[in-house]
């Protein structure tokens, strides 16, 4: 199996700070898995996923995604980089409240060409994978603020899936979920990463949802920065 | 979806600022752009009172007392021209006509001017539209009367009606010459000069009706108007004659002649010229004018910077998920300067609709008012270039907002912390 991500001797300090945040001696990530990073609230998990969308550079080490040593790109290229690759779902409000629900889909066709050709039509790839997260076409053409939160988190999977991103990462997106939600989250989740090749990573603070994955680290652990300044 | 629907649709959401904005901003155009507008039109307006006169002859004094008296009619002459030397340098070979002006009396509140038929010939306003006769005919005898067309509309006269002329300025029962009542026998035609406020009689008139007045004063002996036709009616002195040159090359030449005319201390102007310094010294008013509407547009501009910054907080997020989705620092600045730019041609359009419709509205009323006849016309180049300079000015206060949530976005990465 091929990695996806590869970290080795990553540092990263925030722009107005003055200690690292991360320090992490190394971290592998092979493709197609389904990996949850757990972490105690301020570990670095949000960090970390600034690094590997490429919005952050790392101080210094070596980053490379999907083959791609991040670091050697410009700040542009790694947006290109990110549109075309990636899949980022947020904890909350990950959509515009100005676009309906289709339209946010089709969002991601706009920043990235690789993505819209893999697709025949994107109106109808946004309506496939919508159906297949269970959105039904009632809500297509509704105001996002009109849906219900749980309904909010799979059009945010929907866009962050459509056009078949080779990686998705996800900060906490079933923290403002209630259970039933959340295991229905979670279950089309992982059934579409699976069905569109994408690698998973999923960040919490929250280790019960460890269990649903087979792959899973703890970042406090890694993260050599926190461990430094843990009590 | 393009960064122009998204801006646009963006800008929607928040259209009622943003409609506020607009509505400042279209106000502050209206009034730059209309205040331009009527600045050039009172101005072409001054500039038109008079035109193919090559020189205008008075009493020495000041060239803009000279200016006002004769052509718009304000103020007095300190001192009359003798006919003998009217006569004299009428005759000079490079003079082709001259018109005699004989100023002093009123009608209720309009100037009366005596002067000859050549008058409706020379007089030209505009670039050289000569004066026209709304009804009737140049004045012949001696006890007729043209009308200006604002005499004859505000005092609602008709062709044939007789009407009587006070000596002086102010109209008093003891100072009309109500012995020597004028008929009307025509009415010209408007021209937004001030010849729409003028009662035009003959030089023979203004005498046959002096002829039993001395120093102001009724004589002891009057004299019917039969009586003063029979006498010699030919004037002594008149206020000012208009001249025309066969060559207008000579122009200077002739005025310096004038100037240095022996028999009488005369002078010559070029209304041309004199027009023009007499509006600079108006021009004061109207720069201050011009300012105050740019400083109102300048409030426009702020206004709009602070609707737009002020709505940076809430788009927070909406900058971190367009960041998240692969979009370029230049994407997040783009959108800022393309919600001023659809902010901006929103409201140069709806000042524009407010401008010419209030243009419309204001026509007569500034006409009447002001004596200011304004043509609605298609925007000037230099008001167009206003606009633009406006709209470019708009454009890059919009960096402001758009560098800071370009920064931010930098700053919070991916995810925003609430
Ligand atoms: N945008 C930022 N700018 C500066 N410092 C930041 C930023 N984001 C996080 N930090 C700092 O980095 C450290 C790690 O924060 P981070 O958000 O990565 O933790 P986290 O594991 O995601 O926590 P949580 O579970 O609360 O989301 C914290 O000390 C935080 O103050
Ligand atoms: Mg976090």
């Amino acid at each position: 199996m091929s990695t996806v991500i590869e970290l080795n001797q990553v540092k990263f300090t925030w722009p107005r700070s003055d200690k690292p945040v991360l320090d992490i001696a190394e971290l592998v990530i092979d493709k197609g898995q389904h990996l949850f990073i757990q972490g105690e609230s301020g570990c670095g998990k949000t960090s970390l996923l600034n690094l590997l969308s490429g919005i952050t550079e790392p101080d210094s080490g070596n980053l490379r995604i999907l083959d791609q040593p991040l670091t050697a790109l410009s700040p542009h290229q790694r947006d290109r980089f990110r549109a075309d690759h990636l899949g980022v779902i947020f904890q909350q409000f990950n959509l515009l409240p100005y676009l309906n629900v289709i339209e946010n889909v089709t969002l991601p066709f706009y920043f990235s060409d690789r993505r819209r050709h893999k697709v025949k039509d994107t109106h109808d790839a946004a309506i496939n994978i919508l159906r297949e997260l269970e959105i039904t076409s009632g809500l297509f053409e509704k105001d996002v603020l009109d849906l219900s939160v749980g309904q909010q988190q799979r059009v945010a999977v929907a866009r962050a899936l459509v056009g078949n991103p080779e990686l998705v990462i996800a900060d906490e997106p079933t923290s403002a979920l209630d259970s039933k939600n959340r295991d229905t989250f979670l279950r089309l989740l992982f059934e579409l990463s699976t069905e569109h090749d994408s690698t998973l990573i999923f960040v919490s603070h929250d280790d019960h949802l460890s269990s649903f994955f087979e792959h899973s680290i703890n970042l406090a652990e890694t993260n050599r920065a926190y461990q430094g300044e843990a009590v | 979806m393009n960064l122009i629907q998204l801006s646009i649709k963006s800008a929607w959401n928040r259209r009622i600022s943003l409609g506020l904005t607009v509505l400042s901003l279209a106000v502050s155009i209206l009034l730059l752009v209309g205040v331009d507008m009527i600045r050039k039109e009172a101005k072409s307006n001054f500039m038109n009172t008079i035109s193919q006169t090559d020189l205008i002859v008075g009493a020495r004094s000041g060239p803009i007392n000279l200016l006002l008296y004769s052509v718009f009619r304000l103020g007095n002459a300190t001192n009359n021209v003798s006919w003998e030397s009217f006569q004299e340098l009428s005759n000079l070979d490079q003079v082709a006509w001259s018109v005699p002006l004989s100023l002093g009396d009123s009608h209720r509140g309009f100037r009366v001017l005596g002067t000859n038929q050549d008058y409706f010939k020379y007089y030209k306003y505009a670039s050289n539209t000569p004066l026209q006769f709304d009804s009737g005919v140049v004045f012949k005898g001696v006890f007729d009367v043209v009308l200006g067309a604002d005499v004859a509309q505000k005092l609602d006269y008709r062709l044939g009606q007789k009407i009587v002329v006070s000596h002086g300025l102010a109209s008093t029962a003891f100072s009309d010459h109500d012995d020597k009542p004028f008929t009307i026998v025509g009415i010209l035609e408007k021209t937004g000069t001030p010849v729409d406020r003028t009662l035009h009689v003959s030089l023979e008139g203004i005498s046959a009706i002096h002829i039993d007045w001395q120093s102001g004063r009724r004589s002891a002996f009057e004299i019917s108007a039969e009586q003063a036709l029979k006498m010699d009616l030919q004037p002594r002195e008149i206020t000012a004659f208009m001249l025309g040159l066969k060559k207008r090359i000579t122009t200077f030449r002739v005025q310096r002649q004038i100037n240095e005319y022996r028999q009488e201390p005369l002078m010559a102007i070029i209304p041309g010229a004199t027009l023009t310094s007499l509006w600079q010294t108006l021009n004061a008013f109207e720069m201050v004018l011009l300012g105050i509407s740019a400083l109102v547009v300048l409030a426009g501009l702020i206004g709009m910077l602070t609707a737009i910054m002020s709505s940076l907080n809430e788009r927070r997020r909406e900058m971190a998920v367009m960041r998240a989705l692969g979009a370029h620092p230049y994407h997040i600045i783009a959108l800022f300067t393309l919600e001023t730019l659809f902010l901006m041609l929103m409201s140069i359009v709806l000042g524009l609709i407010l401008l010419y419709s209030s243009l419309w509205a204001l026509k007569p009323l500034l006409l009447e008012w002001m004596g200011i006849h304004i043509q609605i016309v298609w925007l000037h180049w230099h008001q167009m270039m206003i606009i633009g300079v406006i709209t470019l000015i708009a454009l890059l206060i919009s960096l402001i907002p758009g560098l800071i949530a370009h920064k931010r976005s930098l700053q919070d990465g991916l995810m925003i912390r609430i």
